[in-house]
């Protein structure tokens, strides 16, 4: 039961469905990358796994470690181990990003229980070097002026500080140069392991030769419709997502 | 808290009600000069007769005039020592100051003069009635020389006649004071009134920075009516930052005004916390090329709290700048007013003058008026203003929340990092930590 496990899930924005029963298992310590066209829904997962308001479950289930998320608060089910690392990172004027990782790390410890600030930082300044961050960051507002790598850079000091169950990282890769994708990779990388499991959403191959994935799933209007070894992702690479579309009855390849 | 032997006085002779209803008090008979006893009697004479403000004038427009009830409150009360005691332990606002006067009730509880060093240059930091006494012809030139032009005159005669309590700084030129000044203002005892007074006279070149706290010491009602005037010299610099956190019951108004001399520079924030209903007036007037006044108000504002604010920047010669920043946070049913307006006189050439108001609304029942405007007389001026009113950010919540932050702290973050802008404009750290400290205290203390 160690994993994040999605059923039949339908999800719909206002009226519109865009997750159309969506099965997926990622059982933690192993890495999965979802890929697909614009528009297939890969976003839209991302966010309602994470439990954004707008968007509306209207069938399935997921479930963290075998227990439902469904109907939990966002905020609930990040502390049950879930991380979203959002593909635009919100920024938050006056907010100091020391002071915003601190009310993270804080809301995890039992009630009453204060965070141990020196412990604290010395771990954050060890993640950031991880990172290549300077320490500067720290004191700057929440994803204020940051540039896309250092956004999403952030995110994954985030992840690091937060030590989820299971990370989905929704597009990690854009707007990313090579160095900066290293780096990011790098972070990644250092932090998979038996205790995480980790889905990658992507829609370039790229980010996947830097964190090598154990699976493949290929998401075609709101539901995945091919699961491979990594080998899948050189092939969509290779021929496009239209070999995968042509494969699939009429309905579902229209995004 | 002592404050209990005030409230719960089984007699109901606690010592605010032993005390005259303030509208048949009259003007204060002690003053410390015969010519400032006859001042202060003209003074209730025309707080008699200056009409109380009406809805139809522009100038409370919006205002809450129910909220205007004098005939409740009673002249100030005496403090008993136990009570003065607990009070002392509590005014310390700053770690390291360079003077601190401390009144409860318009009693002077503590003076904490300036060191020898400061005393040997010149520096004056005296309560209200010393300075009346000792250096009555500074006093003349200074005390409430700017009328209350923002509607407030009835206040402001009331405060003239009542007025006991107060700071007087004085900073001769070119000193420069590091560290900064100190005064407490301690509302208590039911239906009791305080009439705060605090004027500061920066010579030419000088600078110094004082920090006003006001308070209830318990729940109780109250009323606080306080004035306070700066007068900036050539090159002085003046950094003013006033701490309002009464209690729920308290009504105030505050008449503000300041005056910026040849290239100085003022620096004035109020926090507003505190109090029922509170009115505050601020008047910047810039009188020499080169002046700037850098006006700045957080409120904080939840429950039925009501904060009215009327300000007014007058760039009264060519070359001068000011810069308005006021935020407002409103949840429950809170309610603020804002009236702004910058009046570029004729002849006043190349003003820079902005004023920016914003409102964050933390409940659909809170409301926030604006009303910010413009009054141009010059040319080549480059003036803005502008205000606008927002709720929190779906996207930055969600943000927030999926990182495990429990919604009400998410929305604490958020108003905390809307409210930053203002206290990082005071560029006074150690101060705005305390800022920062108060405003978090608020947030705490509710709910519970």
């Amino acid at each position: 039961m160690s994993s994040l496990s999605i059923r039949n899930l339908h999800v719909r924005i206002g009226e519109k469905e865009i997750l159309r029963g969506l099965n997926l298992e990622v059982p933690k310590g192993e890495v999965h990358a979802i890929m697909g066209p614009n528009g297939s829904g890969k976003s839209t997962l991302s966010k309602a796994i994470a439990g954004h308001p707008d968007y509306t479950m209207t069938c399935g289930e997921v479930l963290l470690d075998g227990e439902s998320v469904l109907g939990l608060d966002p905020d609930v089910r990040a502390r049950k181990g879930l991380f979203l690392a959002f593909q635009y990172p919100m920024e938050i004027p006056g907010v100091s990003n020391a002071n915003f990782l601190r009310a993270a790390v804080q809301a995890r410890l039992p009630e009453g229980e204060e965070l141990e600030a020196t412990e604290f930082y010395a771990r954050m300044y060890e993640k950031m070097d991880l990172l290549e961050m300077p320490r500067a960051f720290t004191a700057r507002s929440v994803n204020e002026g940051f540039s896309g790598g250092e956004k999403k850079r952030n995110e994954i000091l985030q992840m690091a500080m937060l030590e989820p169950r299971y990370a989905v990282l929704d597009e990690t890769d854009s707007g990313l140069d090579i160095d900066a994708l290293k780096v990011v990779s790098n972070g990644v990388n250092t932090l998979r392991g038996p205790g995480m499991g980790i889905l990658l959403i992507t829609h370039y191959q790229r980010l996947l030769d830097y964190i090598v994935p154990d699976y493949v799933h290929v998401m075609v209007g709101g539901r995945i419709v091919q699961s491979g070894g990594k080998g899948l992702a050189l092939e969509l690479e290779e021929k496009g997502y239209d070999f995968i579309k042509e494969g699939l009855p009429e309905e579902q390849s229209v995004a | 808290m002592t404050t209990a032997t005030l409230e719960s006085d089984p007699a109901g002779k606690a010592v605010g009600n032993q005390q005259p209803l303030l509208l048949e008090a009259g003007a204060v008979t002690t003053s410390s000069t015969p010519a400032f006893r006859e001042e202060q009697a003209a003074a209730w004479g025309r707080f008699k007769e200056v009409p109380m403000p009406v809805r139809t004038d522009e100038r409370w427009r919006f205002a809450n005039l129910k909220a205007i009830q004098l005939d409740a409150y009673r002249a100030p009360a005496p403090v008993d020592a136990e009570l003065a005691r607990t009070l002392l332990d509590r005014s310390r606002e700053m770690e390291a100051v360079a003077g601190r006067l401390v009144f409860a009730n318009d009693q002077l509880l503590a003076h904490e003069p300036v060191s020898e060093a400061l005393r040997a240059k010149g520096v004056l930091w005296l309560p209200l009635e010393r300075a009346v006494a000792e250096h009555p012809e500074l006093m003349a030139r200074h005390f409430m020389r700017e009328g209350a032009v923002l509607g407030s005159q009835k206040f402001a005669e009331l405060h003239r006649a009542r007025v006991r309590a107060g700071s007087v700084l004085y900073v001769p030129r070119g000193v420069e004071v590091e560290l900064p000044f100190e005064a407490h203002h301690w509302l208590c005892g039911e239906a009791g009134s305080a009439f705060p007074h605090t004027l500061i006279i920066a010579e030419e070149r000088s600078r110094v920075t004082l920090v006003d706290v006001l308070r209830s010491a318990g729940e109780d009602a109250g009323m606080v009516c306080g004035v306070n005037d700066l007068w900036l010299g050539a090159g002085a610099q003046v950094t003013y930052v006033s701490v309002q956190d009464w209690s729920r019951r308290v009504a105030g108004w505050q008449v503000n005004a300041t005056v910026v001399g040849r290239d100085a520079r003022a620096t004035a924030l109020a926090l507003q916390l505190g109090g029922a209903h509170v009115r505050s007036e601020n008047v910047s007037r810039l009188r020499g090329q080169g002046g700037r006044s850098d006006m700045l108000a957080i409120c904080v504002a939840d429950g039925s709290q009501e904060f009215d604010q009327r300000t007014l920047q007058v760039h009264e010669v060519e070359h001068t700048s000011s810069d308005l920043l006021f935020k407002n946070a409103l949840d429950d049913k809170a309610r603020t007013i804002f009236a702004g307006l910058i009046r570029v006189d004729s002849g006043a050439h190349k003003t820079d003058a902005y004023q920016k108001v914003r409102n964050l609304l933390l409940s659909d029942e809170a409301e926030a008026n604006s009303a910010p405007g413009l009054e141009i007389e010059a040319d080549d001026v480059r003036c803005t203003h502008g205000a606008t009113t927002g709720q929190i950010e779906a996207e930055e919540l969600f943000y927030l929340l999926s990182r495990g932050i429990p919604l009400r702290q998410a929305q604490r973050l958020i108003v905390n990092g809307f409210l930053h802008e203002v206290i990082e404009r005071l560029g006074a750290p150690c101060i705005g930590e305390k800022l920062a400290d108060r405003v978090q205290a608020k947030f705490e203390a509710e709910r519970r």
